[in-house]
């Protein structure tokens, strides 16, 4: 069903010299290689980890806070130095990173799905059934997504047994940023829909009377396909930088299995004692990641939509 | 690191430039919350009665030994085993200019008996006071009770006078109504509130017509207080010399704290002592997934896990040398604690052994509840622990959240864990409320079951041993020590029990944490093991 | 106009009460209030006493009723935690969170706008490049990171900036200031700057963007071949014309300030609604939460509602066309 509105956007794309622009944008490549290798080595991170950092049996309080290898007291065996439960901090933030990206990329792909749904037929459909979802849209936008998030974390607290919680915490997550990101996407889908509806191909498409699911994917689904992949990009960073906030806030993932975001709550902990690798390597990775991620999502922006904000 | 050492003595030159310097002799002093409420009788919490204590005195108080002294009442006697005599000073007058006199006395009796006073248990059941004269208090219980006045050093007097002309309620918690008393104060002590913005800041100042003033050992005059919980901000501003007093600080920087020029550490263990309580109750030991077993009930099953934690590595890894490993359930200081109990010493090759004997030799697992907010390192000592449980093959996954929501869990009706990290201070700096609240059998009666749904709401004695460890051994004694009069004696009932819960492994005792303040050079403080600030005893100098 | 304008009342109303519902039936979930008021020594009697006087044995509707009736007369009780009126503890902290928030977009707006301009001109210049990067770095790290890395730097090593609070503040009655002391304008710098940050690029590739899109339009063509200088195109023209767009998206960022706000007031302990927020979150302090929810939502109400207003008055189409 989705290989012709696919084949389209891959002929759009060749057609637009993207390839071309691409190679002439060294940031752009380097930002791109940079992620790349980021999400290979966290998704290797079983593979390349010295230590499993998520296995309790696996620490040792006997090697806790040792600072990285090269810094006096350093161990080889830890590159990048442990944390106060002895764990590997080079194994955490490979395994963080995986659950960073993970939550950021699963978000945002739930809420990319019901944006789309939802903005497709809302724009095309207009009327009562528009009113309804963008005034849901209103009430959702309302709310910034932090304050989203904290609300479902506590009311999961309330509803999920206690020894369930921890297990479910990433579930939460990505359930409270797909929410909080969702009407954004639907915004923008509804309004590109709304200006194809007028097009005169839509309007003949109509006028032959082909149903309008099969317009919805055929014709209009390919032509908003572009501003879905920028907004797509923009808001994994923001899903992943949202995930390390309320990480970092304290509702978010747990201790026993860090992300980034837990990685630097604790490091937080330690910022006066001297102890500063448990925040600068676990902060940096996050900045680093983000920013290529919005140094490619920002290159598409320009190059496929110069009039989306 | 040099630089940072630099920075640090460029700073004590830079700050008073850059934010003036502080009010004559005024303490500005930072901790994790703020005070709940002015009202003495709506929450018992160690920093709010702590905070009040300087604003309101009661008939007695501790001094920073922590023994009791004469405080509104000059001296007591016991006129009959059950009768108590307490004379009260003379010349004392409340902030708002009025008398005190033995009508705020049974007025404080009655008030903090009403409504939703959580300082009921300060008055057992069923005593009378009554007033001899306008200087005279009488205290008449049913049975003998040698350790009556032991809580009563937050037990603090209001005015009656004040409360009838300002409608102070009863204690109230939400409703529709504000309580007078939430915002403002009348008490004796040396200090006045000045100001309160309740979570931002609350300023007070000298009472010049405190009855002490005479012997007040420190110069302070004015004291700002602001609640600061981010523990890294709280530090930061210890450093940069816009704090005279800082606590809790973390342990992690105390020994940066201490190489800093301007700002010192004074630190030692504190009086409350930190446990593991283990679910032995239930049928089902929760989060296991196995069905009609509890490993729990095995005390084999007990010893293993007391026996897989590394108390030591605990105490100079998470805690940095700052923590006191405990054999019992209260910390020296309390009334019936004797050093002669030791540890099981810590063998995970005992444990594994132990825990094959009964039945697991590939461990099990369960619920296990922590907080993250409530004591020093908690979040840190519950993981600690988890790796050294899964060590000998128990699966304890650490559930961590904030005060609240972790109470809630832990604390009946629900008492949803196999393992919870808890702390216990005795009010009474005495055994016997340890050993009634956390040791007694949680029923009504001795035949009905623990906990049982019907009885919640009835159960006194055993209110807080969620674990459900029951000995009827153990409730005879607990009754015994209550009535018994005579010090020796009941000391030595106090060690044997103690000797009972050990070998029965009622709890894991871990430590005795110790609290470290951090202040500034120019201020000199006395410390209380039971963390109370006590304004009296601060003196600053420039 | 007028119907216009009742309309969009009607449905501000509507979003209201949803909000309110909603947020008042998730603290059915959010944990035992009651669990926070007491101590570890408080008897199950006395919870049960407490529980009921603060009416949770109720059922939910019944409850819900309650609260609709007293908001609606403007009564939001009393905080659990705190025992005094919601309106007033939210009252007094709210000239904080906004005088750090007209802080902090000042900073944004004044230091936006010109490197946006600037931005959109020259648009291959080496500086444009350099700082289109810089503020994507900018809006890379976690604010909780940046404000932390600004603490240590300014406030400890250099110790030239306070690291908490507001410094002192002058009560002008209704109204708590740190405008009038040098304390209070030290003590703002910081948060505003961490505040400000992802507001200033925000702000600035809008700017860009729009000024970008105007230079291409057929007027400023115009005003080119009639030889006009080219100060007076880009400024009086250009920018003019883009700063309409701009000012209604940067009024809708709102939520956004106060979603930062929220970290922000909680890394340097500014004592503003956010901190309040973040604190009876974990208390289960419900009325402190469904007021801030309430009252957050009106101000978006608000501020949408005049933004449309604008719309309206600017765009001679939404007056002729039905919506």
């Amino acid at each position: 069903m989705f290989t012709t509105p696919l084949r389209k956007l891959r002929i759009r794309i060749a057609a637009h010299p993207l390839l071309y622009r691409f190679l002439a944008s060294p940031i752009t490549m380097l930002a791109t290689f940079l992620g790349a290798a980021m999400i290979l080595a966290a998704f290797l991170a079983p593979f390349l980890a010295p230590q499993d950092p998520f296995d309790p049996a696996a620490l040792d309080l006997l090697n806790s806070l040792l600072p990285p290898s090269w810094q006096e007291g350093g161990d080889a065996g830890y590159l990048l130095g442990t944390d106060d439960q002895g764990r590997d901090l080079f194994s955490a933030i490979l395994y963080g990173t995986r659950t960073s990206l993970i939550v950021g990329g699963v978000s945002v792909s739930i809420a990319v799905l019901i944006g789309l749904f939802l903005g497709l037929i809302a724009g095309y459909f207009g009327g009562l059934l528009d009113a309804v979802i963008m005034r849901i849209v209103d009430i959702q936008m309302t709310f910034p997504s932090i304050m989203v998030a904290l609300l479902i974390d506590g009311v999961s607290r309330g509803i999920l047994p206690a020894e369930q919680h921890d297990r479910l915490a990433i579930f939460v997550i990505i359930f409270a940023l797909s929410l909080s990101i969702w009407p954004q996407v639907a915004r923008t889908v509804r309004a590109s829909t709304m200006v194809q509806r007028q097009r005169d191909y839509v309007l003949a498409a109509q006028v032959i009377g082909i149903p309008s699911p099969l317009i919805l994917v055929r014709h209009i689904l390919p032509n908003v396909l572009g501003p879905i992949l920028v907004i797509a990009t923009i808001n994994l960073g923001v899903a992943i930088l949202g995930e390390a906030t309320l990480s970092f806030l304290g509702v978010g993932i747990p201790a026993s299995e860090p992300s980034l975001g837990t990685l630097i709550r604790i490091g937080n902990g330690f910022l006066f004692s001297g102890e500063r690798w448990l925040i600068i390597f676990p902060g940096m990775t996050l900045a680093l990641m983000v920013l290529s991620v919005n140094l490619v999502g920002d290159w598409l922006r320009q190059e496929l939509d110069p009039k989306l904000r | 690191m040099p630089r940072w050492t630099l920075a640090l003595s460029l700073a004590s030159a830079t700050f008073l430039s850059a934010f003036g310097p502080a009010a004559a002799n005024e303490l500005r002093f930072a901790s994790q919350g703020d005070l709940v409420s002015l009202d003495p009788y709506a929450v018992e919490e160690v920093f709010t009665s702590g905070f009040l204590g300087n604003v309101y005195e009661g008939l007695v108080r501790r001094a920073p030994d922590l023994t009791i002294e004469p405080a509104l009442a000059e001296r007591w006697e016991n006129v009959s085993p059950t009768q108590w005599r307490f004379h009260l000073r003379k010349g004392v007058t409340f902030h708002d200019g009025s008398p005190f006199t033995a009508d705020d006395v049974i007025f404080s009796a009655e008030r903090v008996r009403s409504g939703a006073s959580d300082f009921k248990n300060r008055l057992p059941a069923g005593i009378e006071v009554v007033k001899v004269d306008d200087f005279t208090v009488d205290f008449v219980t049913k049975e003998p009770n040698p350790i009556l006045n032991f809580t009563w050093a937050n037990w603090y007097i209001m005015s009656k006078s004040w409360a009838e002309a300002n409608k102070v309620a009863p204690p109230t918690k939400g409703g529709d109504t504000e309580n007078f008393a939430t915002l403002h104060e009348n008490g004796t002590g040396p200090y006045k509130v000045d100001k309160r913005e309740p979570g931002i800041r609350t300023t007070l100042e000298a009472f010049p017509q405190w009855w002490g003033n005479a012997d007040k050992k420190g110069n302070v005059d004015k004291v700002t207080y602001t609640p600061v919980p981010n523990p890294a901000t709280r530090v930061a501003g210890l450093l940069s010399a816009q704090l005279d007093v800082v606590f809790p600080i973390p342990v992690q920087d105390i020994k940066r704290l201490e190489a800093a020029p301007n700002v010192g550490v004074i630190a030692g263990p504190e009086v409350r002592t930190m446990y593991l309580s283990m679910n032995q109750w239930k049928d089902m030991l929760p989060g296991s997934g196995l069905e009609g077993v509890n490993p729990l009930k095995d005390r084999r099953v007990r010893e293993a896990i007391y026996r897989a934690i590394d108390i030591n590595a605990i105490r100079d890894r998470i805690m940095r040398g700052q923590a006191t490993p405990s054999a019992l359930m209260v910390a020296p200081g309390v009334n019936g604690f004797t050093d002669t109990i030791k540890r099981y010493e810590y063998d995970p090759a005992k444990a594994k052994a132990l825990l094959a004997e009964a039945g697991y030799p590939d461990g099990f697992s369960m619920t296990y509840q922590c907080s993250n907010d409530m004591y020093v390192n908690d979040e840190a000592t519950c993981l600690a622990i988890s790796s050294m449980l899964a060590k000998v093959g128990v699966t304890a996954k650490p559930n961590i959240q904030p005060r609240a929501k972790y109470l809630e869990s832990v604390t009946a009706p629900s008492m949803d864990f196999g393992l919870a990290i808890l702390g216990t201070t005795p009010a009474s700096l005495d055994s016997h409320i340890a050993l009634n609240s956390l040791h007694m059998c949680p029923r009504t009666a001795a035949d009905r079951p623990l906990w049982n749904k019907d009885d919640l709401s009835k159960i006194v004695a055993g209110k807080s041993n969620f674990g459900g460890y029951c000995n009827p051994e153990i409730d005879k004694l607990a009754d015994a020590i209550l009535k018994e009069t005579d010090t020796a004696k009941r000391n030595e009932l106090i060690t044997q029990a103690w000797t009972i819960t050990t070998n029965d492994v009622a709890y894991i005792p871990l430590h005795q944490t110790w609290a470290a303040w951090g202040i500034a050079k120019s201020a000199k403080v006395e410390r209380r093991a039971d963390n109370v600030f006590d304004w009296r005893h601060v003196t600053l100098g420039k | 106009m007028l119907f216009y304008l009742l309309r969009r009342l009607f449905q501000s109303a509507i979003v209201l009460a949803v909000v309110a519902f909603g947020s008042f039936m998730m603290f059915r979930f959010m944990g035992d209030p009651v669990a926070q008021l007491v101590s570890e020594e408080t008897t199950l009697a006395d919870r049960a006493l407490i529980r009921q006087s603060l009416g949770l044995d109720d059922p939910l509707i019944v409850q819900f009723g309650h609260f609709a009736a007293r908001v609606v007369q403007g009564e939001f009780g009393l905080s659990y935690q705190m025992g005094q009126p919601v309106m007033r503890l939210i009252a007094e902290r709210l000239p904080a969170t906004l005088e750090l928030s007209f802080v902090a977009f000042s900073l944004a707006l004044l230091i936006g706008i010109p490197l946006g301009v600037f931005a959109g001109l020259k648009p291959n210049s080496i500086i444009t490049r350099v700082i289109m990067i810089l503020s994507l770095a900018g809006i890379s790290m976690p604010t909780f990171f940046v404000g932390l890395l600004l603490m240590v730097y300014f406030g400890v090593e250099l110790a030239i900036l306070p690291t908490f609070g507001r410094g002192e503040t002058v009560d002008l009655g209704f109204w708590t200031t740190g405008f009038l002391t040098k304390s209070g304008w030290l003590s703002i710098i910081l948060p505003a700057v961490t505040l400000g940050l992802f507001q200033l690029t925000f702000i600035m590739r809008l700017v860009r963007a729009e000024m970008l899109e105007v230079m291409r339009a057929d007027f400023i063509r115009f005003a080119r071949a009639r030889g006009l200088p080219a100060r007076r195109i880009h400024f009086r023209h250009a920018l003019k014309n883009t700063l309409v767009p701009v000012m209604t998206i940067a009024g809708l960022q709102f939520g956004s300030i106060i979603a930062f706000g929220i970290i922000t007031e909680s890394v340097f302990q500014w004592p503003g609604i956010g901190l309040l927020f973040l604190q009876a979150i974990s208390a289960v302090d419900i009325p402190v939460v469904s007021t801030y929810l309430l009252l957050v939502a009106v101000i978006f109400v608000v501020v949408n509602l005049i933004v449309d207003m604008l719309y309206y008055m600017v765009d001679p189409r939404l007056r002729v066309g039905a919506k």
